[in-house]
Parts: C-alpha cells; sequence; structure tokens
C-alpha cells in the first residue's frame, strides 16, 4: 500500500468513544492542533451497552469530569430521558446520580460539539501503525496509507481492538455493536514492546418496546424533582420516559440449565478475563443457584427508537435460547428480540505500563486511556481520555504532568488503582475503593477540582466564576446560620412536632441542624428571614454542620496519607542497589516505578518494613546531593 | 515530617533489676502529663532538662509503678525530638503496664529500630550509620515474619480471623447496599447490624480478657520438665537459674521480693511445677503415677522433655511420649556431645510435629537455643492451651483496644441511626485494627466479599 504525508498535529486521539471524546476535546480546548481518528464517525461517543450514564461512583467520576471542563455532563444533560439520585436515603457522600440518555441524542450532541470545537479535526480512519523514533512515538499510519505527525499520541480503543463477538458458537471478528474491528494495530503495538492481554465484557438484547406486555411490568420513574450533572446547569424542562421492572423465575433458570452447555463462556471459547461485577445471567444461575429469581430492568434507548435495552440479561448463549428464556419472564411472553446479545473480546494493556499520567513508562509521549487500560464502563473511560488528554498536553508543553491523588478525586483512586495496583479484571468504580470518600462527594466535585483545572488552562473563568459565586453564597450563609439565635418559645413548639428535644433559653440555627432529626428544610417555619438559595448552596452548608466530626475525623486521615504521598521517588532509582528490600519488594518496585513514598506503600507485595528502608535511603540520598 | 509520639521498652527484657520505657516525639511531654505525678508536684513542662524526678505512674484508679523521669528537650536528644525516659522496676510487668498505659494517652508503639530510623531522618546520625540503620530495620523482618506466621497458625489469628469476618460480612452488606442500591437483596436492618458488632466486641472483650489477666506474664508459664533419671534435668534448670539474671517481683512497682519458683527466660517468667520432686526423685511419672501425671501435664502451659541422646529410648521415655501426645512439646535432646545412640529419624517419627533443641549441659552448649525456642513458644502462640485465644503481646494489646473504641463509635453511629456509610466509616477501622494482628489489608477483601456473596451486574 501506498503510504503519503497526510498532516502534521500536536496530538492525535486513536478513538473516538468516551475516552477518545474526553481526550481529544481537552487537548483542543488547551490549544493543541488536534486531530481524532475514528474507525466510523457514526459511532463517535457510541453507547454499545447500558443507556444511561452514572450510577453509584460513576456519577462521581462525571460530576469531576463536568468540575474539571469535560464534557461528558454537559452532554448528558442535553439528551436524558429520565434522572434520578440513588442512595437518597443514605448519606450525601453516596448519593449518586444516574440518567437514562437517549443514545442517538447523546452520540448527536457529542459529535456537534467536537465538529465545532476549536482547533479539533476529526476524520474517519482505522490507525495500523505507530511512527516510532528513540522511543518516542512520532505519528500515526492509517489503514489507508495516511501518515500523520504529532507530538503525541493516546490511545483510546474501546473493544475495537483484536475485537471478536460471541453468540453461542457463532464466533466472529467485529468491533462493537456491529462495527468493524481494528486487526493490525496490536501487532504494531507488541512491536513497540506494549504488553498486551485480553479482557471481555459483553451486553444484554435489545427488544422491541411493542412486542412487551405491560400489564406485568412495573413502572420506575425517575425523580419528580431532579438535578443536572454539569455544574454549569440549571434544571430544565425535559421528555421523561419510564424504565420497567420483572423478574426471571424457575422456568427461566431452567430453561437456561439445560442449554449452558452451548453458551460460549462456558464452552471454553472465550479466553478473556470478564468483569466479576458483571456475570452473564448463565453465570448467575450456576453460581447463585438458591435464588429464586433475578430482576431485570427493562431501559429505552431512547425517544425516538421501540428498542428497548434488558439489563441484567448479559449473556453469551444463542440467539434461540435468548429468545425462548426471555418469553418465560412475566411481561415478555410475546418479546422480539431486535438485537442478540453477545459478548465481545477485546485487546488492552496491562495497566502497571503507566505513569500516574496516563503515559507508557517506555514510550515517551505516547498515553492511553479507557478499556484499553483495562477499565470497564463509559464513565471510568471518559475520567481517563480527560486526563491523558490534559497530560499529554502538558507534557508537549514541557509542563509537570497533573496527578489527582486518592485524597482529591474518584479519578484519583480509578487512576492509582489501574497503575499501581494493576487489575485482573475490566475495573468498574466503586463508591467503597475510596478510602477519603465522605470528602469526595459529588456535590462538591466543582469545589474540589475546577480551579485546579482552571490553573492548567482548561475549565474556562466562566466555571471560575460560578464556583466562586456559590463558594460565597455558602460562606455568607454559614455566617448566618451561626449567628441567628432563636428564643425557645419561638422555636419549641416546632421541635416538639418534629419529635425533637425542647430548648431553654435560645439556641443557633446551626446548632439545631446538627440534630439528627432536623434539617435545613424543617426549620424553614422558623426561620422566615432566610435569603433565596440554591439547593446547592444550603446543601453544602447542611452537609458541613451535620456531619463535621466525621469530616473532620476524614481531613486527619488526609493529612497522614498527604505526608507520605510528598515523599518524591525519583524515576531513576536503583531498587535492586538499596540493601535491605526484601526480593519481591525490589522487584515490584522496579517494575512500577512508584512516584512517592505512599504509591509504593500500596503496590501489593512492598511490606511496611521495605517503606522503612526506602525512607531511609530517600534521606541518605538527600544528604549526599546536598554535600556533594 | 513524623509527627506522632513513639514508644518502646528501651532495656532488654528482664535484664536488669531497672527498666527503661522511652518516649519520643512533640507529644512526649503532653503525655507524660496524663500519666506521671511527680512527687514535686511539677508538671512535665516546669521539670527541668536533664533531672531525675520521683513519682507515680498512675491510670484512672491506681498506682502502676513508682518511677524515677527524665525528660530531654529537643533537638539534643538521641532522636532530635522532645524525649521522655521512664526508669521502671525491672521485669515485664511494671514496663508493660506503662508502655500500655503510655499507647492508651495517644503515643504508638514504636516500629523495630524506629529510634533510630528518626534519630537518622532528623539528622542526628551520619551516612555510615545509616547503614546499620538498614540492617536493624531489615534484621528485624525475618524474626518478626516467623513469629507472625506461627502466630497466624495459632488460636489467636483464628479469633481475630473469624472476627474480621463477621465484620467483613457487615461491610460487604453495608456497601452492597450503597454501591448496588437497585440490587434484590434486602437490606440489613440498623436491629442485626447492632447485634453483629455487638457479637464481635463481646469477643474483642474476651480477648482483652485474656490478656487482662495476662497469665503468662503475670503468673509465670507453668512449666514442667520431664525426663528419666540422670538426662540432666536438673542440669537444665540449673543452667536457665544461672542464665536468669532478673528476678520478677510479685506486685508492680511495690516490693522486690524474690519469688524463688520463678526462672526468667528472654522475659519470660517460667514457674516451674514441683521442682523439688525434679530435684529430689529424678522421675516424675514414677514419683506420682501415670494418671496424676496426665493431670500435671494437662495443668502446665509448656513441658520439656529432656531425653539422652547418648542411650536408647528407654520404657520410661516410652511412657513420656505417650503422655505427651496431641501436647506440643519442647524436646531437649541432650548429652549430644558423646556419641548418637538415639537415631534423629526414629525420634521425629515417635515426636510428630515436636519442637527439638540440641544441648550438651555439660559444656553449657545449646543453652541459649532452648531459651530462644521457648520465647518462640510464648510469642508463637505455641503455649495456649484448649484452643483459648490468648493476648500476650502489647502491640495486640493496643490494636485490640483500638478496635474496641472504634467499634463503640460504630455502634453509637447505629444508635443514631446514621446512614450507612457512616457507619461504615468506623467499622473499616475496626477491621483494619484488627488486621493489625494479622498483619492484612482491608480494600481487597471487601470487594472480592462484595462480588462473592452477592449477586450483581447488568
Amino acid at each position: 500500500m501506498e503510504k503519503f504525508h497526510a498532516g502534521d498535529y500536536d496530538i492525535i486521539v486513536i478513538g473516538a468513544g468516551h475516552a477518545g471524546c474526553e481526550a481529544g476535546l481537552a487537548a483542543a480546548r488547551m490549544g493543541q492542533k488536534t486531530l481524532m481518528l475514528s474507525i466510523n464517525l457514526d459511532s463517535i461517543a457510541m453507547m454499545p451497552c447500558n443507556p444511561s450514564i452514572g450510577g453509584t461512583g460513576k456519577g462521581h467520576l462525571v460530576r469531576e469530569i463536568d468540575a474539571l471542563g469535560g464534557e461528558m455532563g454537559l452532554n448528558i444533560d442535553k439528551s436524558f430521558i429520565q434522572s434520578k439520585m440513588l442512595n437518597l436515603r443514605k448519606g450525601p457522600a453516596v448519593h449518586s446520580l444516574r440518567a437514562q440518555a437517549d443514545k442517538v441524542k447523546y452520540h448527536q450532541e457529542m459529535k456537534k460539539v467536537l465538529e465545532n470545537t476549536e482547533n479539533l479535526y476529526i476524520k474517519q480512519g482505522e490507525v495500523t501503525q505507530l511512527t516510532m523514533e528513540d522511543g518516542t512515538v512520532k505519528g500515526v499510519v492509517t489503514a489507508t496509507g495516511s501518515c500523520y505527525t504529532a507530538k503525541a499520541v493516546i490511545l483510546c480503543t474501546g473493544t475495537y481492538l483484536g475485537g471478536k463477538v460471541f453468540i453461542g458458537s457463532a464466533v466472529f471478528q467485529s468491533g462493537p455493536n456491529g462495527l468493524a474491528p481494528s486487526l493490525e494495530l496490536t501487532q504494531d503495538l507488541q512491536e513497540h514492546a506494549v504488553d498486551m492481554r485480553r479482557f471481555k465484557t459483553g451486553t444484554p438484547a435489545r427488544v422491541n418496546k411493542r412486542s412487551l406486555n405491560y400489564d406485568k411490568l412495573e413502572v420506575q420513574w425517575g425523580d419528580p424533582e431532579i438535578e443536572m450533572f454539569s455544574f454549569m446547569n440549571d434544571v430544565e424542562e425535559f421528555e421523561e420516559q419510564p424504565c420497567w421492572l420483572t423478574y426471571t423465575n424457575d422456568t427461566t433458570h431452567q430453561v437456561i440449565l439445560d442449554n449452558i452447555h452451548r453458551s460460549a463462556m462456558y464452552g471454553g471459547q472465550i479466553e478473556g478475563t470478564g468483569p466479576r461485577y458483571c456475570p452473564s445471567i448463565e453465570d448467575k444461575i450456576a453460581r447463585f443457584a438458591d435464588k429464586p429469581r433475578h430482576q431485570l430492568f427493562i431501559e429505552p434507548e431512547g425517544l425516538d427508537t421501540n428498542e428497548m435495552y434488558v439489563q441484567g440479561m448479559s449473556t453469551s448463549l444463542p440467539e434461540d435460547v435468548q429468545v425462548a428464556f426471555m418469553r418465560t419472564i412475566p411481561g415478555m411472553e410475546d418479546v422480539e428480540i431486535m438485537r442478540p446479545a453477545y459478548a465481545i473480546e477485546y485487546d488492552c494493556v496491562d495497566p502497571t505500563q503507566l505513569k500516574l499520567s496516563l503515559e507508557f513508562k517506555h514510550v515517551d509521549n505516547l498515553f492511553s486511556a479507557g478499556q484499553f487500560n483495562g477499565s470497564s464502563g463509559y464513565e471510568e473511560a471518559a475520567a481517563q481520555g480527560l486526563m491523558a488528554g490534559i497530560n499529554a498536553v502538558l507534557k508537549i508543553e514541557g509542563k509537570d504532568p497533573l496527578v489527582l491523588d486518592r485524597s482529591e478525586a474518584y479519578i484519583g483512586v480509578l487512576i492509582d488503582d489501574l497503575v499501581t495496583k494493576g487489575t485482573n479484571e475490566p475495573y468498574r468504580m466503586l463508591t467503597s475503593r475510596a478510602e477519603y470518600r465522605l470528602l469526595l462527594r459529588q456535590d462538591n466535585a466543582d469545589i474540589r477540582l475546577t480551579e485546579i483545572s482552571n490553573r492548567i488552562g482548561l475549565a474556562g473563568d466562566d466555571r471560575l466564576k460560578r464556583l466562586s459565586d456559590k463558594k460565597k453564597c455558602i460562606e455568607e450563609e454559614m455566617e448566618r446560620l451561626h449567628a441567628v439565635r432563636l428564643k425557645a418559645d419561638h422555636v419549641n413548639p416546632l421541635l416538639v412536632d418534629l419529635g425533637s428535644s425542647e430548648v431553654s433559653g435560645s439556641i443557633t440555627l446551626a446548632d439545631l441542624m446538627r440534630r439528627p432529626e432536623l434539617d435545613y428544610t424543617k426549620l424553614a417555619p422558623v426561620d422566615p428571614d432566610r435569603p433565596e438559595l440554591r439547593s446547592d448552596v444550603w446543601k453544602q452548608c447542611e452537609i458541613q454542620l451535620k456531619y463535621a466530626g466525621y469530616i473532620k475525623k476524614q481531613l486527619a486521615q488526609v493529612e497522614k496519607f498527604k505526608a507520605l504521598e510528598t515523599m518524591a521517588l525519583g524515576q531513576d532509582i536503583d531498587f535492586n542497589g538499596i540493601d535491605g528490600l526484601r526480593l519481591e519488594a525490589r522487584q515490584k518496585l522496579s517494575e512500577i516505578k512508584p512516584k512517592s513514598i505512599g504509591q509504593a506503600s500500596r503496590i501489593s507485595g512492598v511490606s511496611p518494613a521495605d517503606i522503612s528502608v526506602l525512607m531511609v535511603f530517600l534521606e541518605q540520598e538527600r544528604r549526599k546531593n546536598a554535600n556533594g | 515530617m513524623v509527627k506522632d509520639t513513639i514508644v518502646a521498652i528501651a532495656t532488654a527484657p528482664g535484664e536488669g533489676a531497672i527498666g527503661i520505657v522511652r518516649m519520643s516525639g512533640n507529644q512526649a511531654l503532653s503525655i507524660l502529663d496524663l500519666v506521671f505525678q511527680a512527687k514535686s508536684k511539677k508538671s512535665a513542662l516546669e521539670m527541668k532538662n536533664r533531672m531525675l524526678y520521683y513519682g507515680h505512674i498512675t491510670d484512672e484508679t491506681h498506682v502502676i509503678d513508682e518511677v524515677l523521669v527524665t525528660k530531654m528537650l529537643a533537638p539534643n536528644t538521641y532522636t532530635c525530638e522532645d524525649v521522655v525516659e521512664i526508669n521502671c522496676h525491672g521485669g515485664i510487668v511494671p514496663l508493660q503496664e506503662t508502655v500500655k498505659l503510655l499507647l492508651r494517652r495517644g503515643a504508638r508503639m514504636a516500629e523495630p529500630g524506629e529510634f533510630t530510623k528518626r534519630a537518622f531522618l532528623n539528622g542526628r546520625l551520619d551516612l555510615a550509620q545509616a547503614e546499620s540503620v538498614m540492617d536493624l530495620i531489615s534484621a528485624k523482618t525475618p524474626r518478626g515474619f516467623t513469629v507472625a506466621y506461627q502466630q497466624l497458625e495459632g488460636a489467636l489469628s483464628k479469633r481475630v480471623g473469624q472476627l474480621r469476618n463477621e465484620l467483613l460480612n457487615v461491610m460487604a452488606q453495608l456497601e452492597v447496599s450503597i454501591d448496588y442500591p437497585d440490587v434484590d437483596e434486602e437490606e440489613i436492618t440498623f436491629a442485626e447490624i447492632r447485634k453483629r458488632f455487638e457479637s464481635v466486641q463481646t469477643g474483642v472483650e474476651d480477648l482483652l480478657a485474656s490478656s487482662e489477666t495476662g497469665r503468662i506474664i503475670r503468673d509465670g508459664l507453668s512449666t514442667v520438665i520431664v525426663g528419666k533419671p540422670n538426662v540432666g534435668k536438673s542440669s537444665l534448670m540449673n543452667a536457665l537459674l544461672r542464665e536468669s539474671r532478673a528476678i520478677v517481683t510479685d506486685i508492680p512497682g511495690t516490693t522486690r521480693d524474690v519469688l524463688e519458683e520463678f526462672i526468667n527466660v528472654k522475659g519470660v517468667p517460667l514457674r516451674i511445677i514441683d521442682t523439688a520432686g525434679i530435684r529430689q526423685t529424678e522421675d516424675v511419672v514414677e514419683k506420682i503415677g501415670v494418671e496424676r501425671s496426665k493431670e500435671f501435664f494437662n495443668k502446665a502451659d509448656l513441658i520439656v522433655f529432656v531425653i539422652n541422646a547418648a542411650e536408647p529410648l528407654t520404657e520410661e521415655d516410652e511412657s513420656i511420649i505417650e503422655l505427651l501426645e496431641g501436647r506440643k512439646a519442647l524436646i531437649v535432646v541432650n548429652k549430644v556431645d558423646l556419641p548418637r545412640v538415639v537415631d534423629q529419624d526414629q525420634l521425629e517419627e515417635r515426636l510428630p510435629n515436636q519442637t527439638f533443641v540440641y544441648t550438651s549441659m555439660m559444656d553449657d552448649n545449646g543453652i541459649e537455643d532452648v531459651e530462644n525456642t521457648i520465647a518462640e513458644f510464648v510469642f508463637g502462640g505455641h503455649v495456649i492451651r484448649k484452643e483459648n485465644a490468648y493476648v500476650s503481646n502489647i502491640r495486640h494489646i493496643n490494636a485490640l483496644e483500638r478496635t474496641q473504641t472504634a467499634l463503640n463509635a460504630a455502634i453509637n453511629a447505629v444508635d443514631g441511626m446514621m446512614p450507612y456509610d457512616f457507619i461504615e466509616v468506623d467499622t473499616k477501622d475496626a477491621y483494619a485494627f484488627l488486621g493489625e494482628i494479622s498483619g492484612d489489608t482491608v480494600e481487597d477483601d471487601l470487594v472480592t466479599r462484595i462480588f462473592s456473596n452477592f449477586c450483581l451486574g447488568k
């Protein structure tokens, strides 16, 4: 094939899924001439699995992406058809926003934004090769021979790379959703000493809305009062669609068990590792045999389509079995499958090959994000894409990378987990993975992150302005709550009504709000002069007052954590030459090359005694340098 | 950089009439004020630098020891931090009790070599000395590791493991309802959480009670030395007595009465059962009969069985071997200086899973090994009888006390009907503190437990 020079760019992003879109937008918005290459431009920001954005842990990621000036939150706000704040009965730290998306709208809106972003160029093309010089990436080559140069390249290949789809005994090479796979790039990456592995994931069937029997399905609406994902948006009118709930039964399970030998997963054709948290229905029935029923949610894929997503029914059973078992489920007796469920296997990397900036340790200026790094989920992908985009820019500008730590953001937890600990299965965010969960709330992502992003030139001044207005309102209201004292005779009748103990003399609003049985809203009758405030403002005040003790405790833990995190380890340390380290520690440290003592302490196989040895070593080095 | 205050016993256990507890860090003085009543009524701040002050270490209710205290102000100290040294009475009890109290008042147990490490990190030692710091830190690891490993097998680890498991199950249930709010599982109720926390709390209290008794440390390890006549029992006892340079006092810090039946081995007090009997008749089994010997054996924490390597096993040996079945004993193979008659393979076959030490009492060879092995027995959890978990290690006691505090906070959160994620904060702490005893971490356990116990996913 003839090759030709097709253009020069600062940054090239391979792939236009959720990781690619954030990477491309961040790079272009930070002023770099950026090229995004996608196998098919109709699959930009495609949602090949569930039709929703957010959920526990994931909703936190979206808020953080938004706070940092990313696009996901803005885009779902333009295209959602149902919205729900999960976990409202639990603490504010685990409230998680989830919105059902109109998939086509989501794609269209994102494509529109990409097309209209300055410095951003979008082209259809399959990258088959990277060009390299002295261990530094210099550009890419496409299947049609186009050669593009770049100062940095970001790999966001999703499940396209070496994609192989399984539906029962039917096995064929394919990307997600019937799109073309990318079959050449893996070998090229291996030639550049990138270590590849195979992971597996899957998606359930899509069924026709008109073939469901709604009398037997339980309707599921979203919240009557909603919140938007983006900190920049106020709530607007939207057209809501319901989801539906039903359950499997003994007959369903029998059909599946009778045919389990025909499942690609159980037949042994699949070599890739699948996620524990997304088991197929045959897996669930085999592993949890005593569970009499499994729930499934039937969710709309959009406003202008009859396709419905059947959440909970991911499978690699053949199509005839899929039809047979679904028709045993109440409400689905006459169900018509429009797209069968499939399992997909793909090439990805062991993320311990990456630095915390998501740059490859041994290939300069090559970055990667998303499923390619071993994660799962749109939000996890977008978060990494954003960070890879930011760090690619900072790298070519000769600046320090932006690394968020575990006490600053879920994004920090996500990337540190991947890069420091590695993963044996597609990695999903869970709130329980965050040590400082009470601080990393979805409601304060802007307070935590927007200023950081503004400093590096991504989040715009409009975001900063909105944040500082909000912070000022919070401050003023906190002052007022501490200052306003209510007399006993004024407040006691309400307290009696609410089952709270009476006061003698007087009490401040702040002290009242600290009582578990009271909150800001309940105190409205005795606080007639309160200012008109946005709900995000008074909710911050409420959280700061009610949970002060716990927050203080976590802040103290963070301080300890930071002490180790700021003890930097140079990238050229020869761990094999440090006496006193155990053999396993030497190997692991040499492999991971931790950036700090804190990061080193999280590597499995590195003991507290090893960490002590490292600290002494560091001091030794410091003095040698000071003396010499 | 390093902000917490560390404490440790600075003198080798049981090796002198006086033992020193050393504390270093910026809270050393304020912690001292919480535990020390100087006769002169001076506070730590008022005490003169580097002067000895007489007084008492006391907790809420009673006097732990009468002591002499010196404060040394930073930076002219070993660690370049504020240092307090407390001279207690020798013997393990006052020292341990003092350390335990300081831990409760906010100090942290020092890691192996940590005083020296701090001295180095704070600029006190030079580069050449740093090498020895490395050795100090890392040399402790293998031994620490064996002990930890042995404890893993012991009843304590088993019990701690059970308690952690109970907590982990509660945590997994809390986390599932947090991370999978849609999941088709019944949510755990406050009453149920409380019930399960209380059960763990009881378990922790029982363990602490076993330490409060401090039976081994306070009462001594009841030890029986058996073997046929002339095998070297008396020599062994005499050798141990000779090595034992300090005697444990009876009541902490009040008297120095010598209790002659105690032998101090590496800080472990041994109480030899029927010492006189051993000396006089040389044969316990013959003297008191088989039935009573069994009782005797059952009462003992530690059985030391001495064998003559230079003679074949006799009937007397065999009868003792039978009595030892199912018990952990220390087998001292003596007279290895003489030509070997007893075959090692034969011994190991007759005494499976026992620990062997080889000695020649005549020329004092192997006594050190016997002492080390006895210490390992105690700290390694081998002397625990009847499957009772038993806490003797001060670090473990401290971990259990912190577990208790965290569990109380968690129970308070339950009673205050706090949301699950708040209850989880203290539960995770409790789980981590218990984990310090077995050396395990939290995160990976939890994620694994969630996915193995619950059916989740799309």
